[in-house]
């Protein structure tokens, strides 16, 4: 069984991806500071985290662009910080919109662009937009070197499959092969295809209107000049999610419906012959196995202890609840590892206090980073 | 009646839950699940029910409402004749401008809503129900899903789409008929985003949240005391009895935090905050459903 450490040794990208509400900006923002601490240069992009943990790495005020997390604010939470953490929120629409900038032939093209309707909802809202600037933020970073490891906080996404295919559907839109042949209703396509288009044109037509329509050509138009640059870069884009050097990590809770999505979001990687790491398992109760057998007279000894049947008693109860889950997190993690044929299931313990803040990714540290023996018995001991 | 929320905070159980306890009163209830999630059916260890409104237990029905049938299925209402439909439907241009169109499938998807929830019904054979309870999917950024019909009604300025996206506007934002809730759970960030959603559905999307439900919320099984007692028995304890009184501590401090949490939450929302308790359940199925119903009052 490997630490986090181990798993992303000699690796420069490291993707934390999975369903929503299982604490994946939580554990990306833990491993961009775990290994920072340990001496490399690290930069976590993360999507929308929780204010106090925005807050509690300065984050507030940021654009669009990575800033390094101040030494001292570590320092004074105790983290020893041998190389460099860096962090920027993600700004779905800005990225876009730099990209068009920068893809666009001369200014009159991309204000076309930027200023499109279509474009303008696509860029802020149409689903997969903000999974494919994620991608192309990444990529920009990883181009422009400069960091050791790049650790990307996916978007939560209703499913996990969007988030893999959401790019190549948003770059095949943009491409629009089918569409190019509608723009030149003269060309030979036109002739070929003929009446079937002009049917199917004139009932989406009649259906959504003509000005929809005809800011949709305006779109494809104004992006014409910029298809062929879209379409290498993606290549590249999706060549570097394949890379060796890059990393998916799978982030879920040990529930059973988490840890369904977190086996189907297994399946689609292997599937996409994408790198896939292992596991991390937030919130997980870590059950006292040896203690079982003790565990059946524990209202009597608790009372005998306490001198108070009542609180022995719901003391007793609530234990045999925690356990229950305990049990059921233990059955559902092994499970989970069957499926995915992986030993690196690293599991992180439900811990009383929420975590939103420095102090508190060092504490999910401790366990992201230790081996499995380690691990088993800080969660014994914890406090 | 919309329910939602961030994504994990139990929002299916939540809708379920509010279709046990319709359902038992006699109103005939749908449950209406969008983006191919299922996770209604599989509370009722039930198979995939797909685009079919099938019935789980006396008086409530559960669909899965798939944008593609959505779409095909306003089509043909549109149309009326099912072959100009299907020829459509195989040409390459039409489906490519379905898919290009931003927002189309979400707003076909209220449509189908809508459609559910009229009294008299669009499609053939089409049941009569009492309530609609809708598991809308995650807010990721913002209101986005129920946003739909209004963006569309101004990205398509004339047309027949653009008086039915008005429509839906209306449907969703009509106080009288249509409730909104919350479903938060008492830890930091979703309650950050329950407070947002709240004014976000208020401010972009014309809608006042009816209520917010708090799930999860732990039990108080210990007072402040015998937490200081327990405290001394895990310092000086062994074995299943430290275990236990450390499992004790935890219960007690886990359901102290989430009390301020709670009190953040209903200082920071305008609707009326329902508390429901975590179940300590190892599989949250239809019976765990059925006693968060007993509790929503």
């Amino acid at each position: 069984m490997a630490s986090v450490g181990e798993v992303l040794e000699g690796k420069s990208i490291c993707i934390c991806a999975g369903s929503g509400g299982v604490g994946k900006t939580t554990t990306s923002a833990a491993i961009a500071l775990g290994m920072a601490a340990q001496g490399l240069k690290v930069c976590v992009l993360t999507i929308d985290p929780a204010k106090r943990l925005a807050d509690s790495l300065g984050l507030e005020e940021l654009g669009n662009e990575a800033r390094q997390v101040d030494p001292a604010l570590l320092e004074a939470q105790g983290v020893e910080m041998k190389g460099e953490l860096w962090a920027m929120m993600l700004d779905a629409k800005a990225t876009f919109d730099e990209l068009i900038a920068r893809q666009a032939p001369d200014e009159e093209s991309r204000d076309r662009v930027l200023d499109n309707r279509i474009y303008q909802q696509i860029s802020s809202a149409l689903a997969g937009s903000q999974e494919y600037m994620a991608m192309e933020k990444l990529f920009e970073l990883h181009t422009e070197g400069g960091f050791d490891l790049l650790v990307l906080d996916t978007p939560p996404t209703r499913n996990a499959l969007d988030f893999l295919e959401a790019p190549k559907r948003l770059t095949q839109f943009i491409e629009g092969k089918s569409l190019r042949m509608f723009m030149k209703p003269t060309g030979l396509a036109a002739k070929v295809t003929g009446r079937g288009v002009s049917v199917a044109l004139g009932v989406f037509k009649k259906l959504v209107g003509f000005d929809l329509l005809a800011d949709l050509a305006e779109f494809f138009n104004a992006f014409s000049g910029m298809i062929d640059g879209f379409q290498a870069r993606a290549e590249r884009v999706n060549k570097l999610l394949s890379d060796p050097e890059t990393c998916f990590l799978v982030v879920c809770g040990p529930q059973g419906e988490p840890i369904d999505e977190a086996v189907y979001f297994h399946r689609k990687l292997v599937e996409a012959k994408l790198p896939f790491g292992g596991v991390v398992v937030n919130k997980v109760h870590y059950p006292a196995d040896d203690l079982q057998a003790e565990a059946e007279d524990l209202p009597e000894a608790l009372t005998e202890k306490l001198g108070d049947p009542d609180l022995a008693k719901r003391v007793a109860a609530n234990f045999a609840d925690y356990q229950a889950l305990a049990e059921r997190d233990a059955r559902n993690i092994d499970h989970l590892a069957n499926e995915l044929r992986t030993s690196c299931v690293i599991r992180v313990p439900y811990l009383d206090q929420d975590v939103h803040d420095l102090a508190g990714l060092s504490k999910i540290d401790r366990y992201l980073f230790a081996s499995a023996e380690e691990r088993v018995e800080m969660a014994a001991g914890r406090a | 009646m919309i329910v939602t929320g961030k994504g994990g905070v139990g929002k299916t159980t939540v809708a379920v839950a509010l279709g046990l306890r319709a359902a038992s009163e006699g109103k005939r209830t749908i449950v209406c699940e969008v983006a191919a999630q299922e996770n209604a059916s599989r509370i009722f260890d039930h198979a995939s029910v797909g685009f079919h409104e099938v019935e789980m237990e006396e008086n409530l029905w559960s669909i899965s409402i798939d944008p593609d049938e959505s779409m095909r299925e306003y089509v043909l209402l549109q149309l009326k004749v099912r072959a100009m439909r299907d020829m459509l439907f195989r040409s390459r241009i039409f489906n490519y401008l379905a898919a290009a169109t931003p927002g189309l499938k979400e707003l076909v998807t209220i449509g189908k809503i809508w459609e559910l929830a009229q009294l008299d019904r669009k499609v053939k054979k089409g049941r009569k129900y009492d309530l609609v309870i809708v598991d809308a999917p995650a807010t990721g950024h913002g209101v986005g899903f129920l946003q739909t019909p209004r963006t569309f009604a101004n990205i398509a300025r004339v047309g027949p789409i653009h008086s039915q996206a008005q429509q839906l506007d209306r449907f969703i934002t009509d106080q009288e008929n249509t409730g909104t809730a919350i479903v938060a759970l008492p830890e930091e960030m979703p309650v950050n985003e329950t407070m947002k959603l709240e004014r976000d559905l208020r401010d972009e999307v014309g809608v006042a949240v009816d209520r917010v439900y708090l799930n999860g919320l732990y039990p108080e099984r210990f007072k402040k005391s015998e937490a200081e007692v327990l405290a001394q028995l895990a310092e000086d304890e062994n074995g299943a009895a430290k275990a236990a009184a450390r499992a004790a501590l935890s219960e007690h401090g886990r359901a102290k935090t989430q009390r301020s949490q709670l009190n953040r939450l209903k200082r920071g929302v305008e609707a009326p905050v329902k508390t429901l308790p975590f179940l300590f359940e190892p599989e949250l199925d239809v019976e765990a459903a059925r006693k968060l119903a007993g509790k929503l009052g």
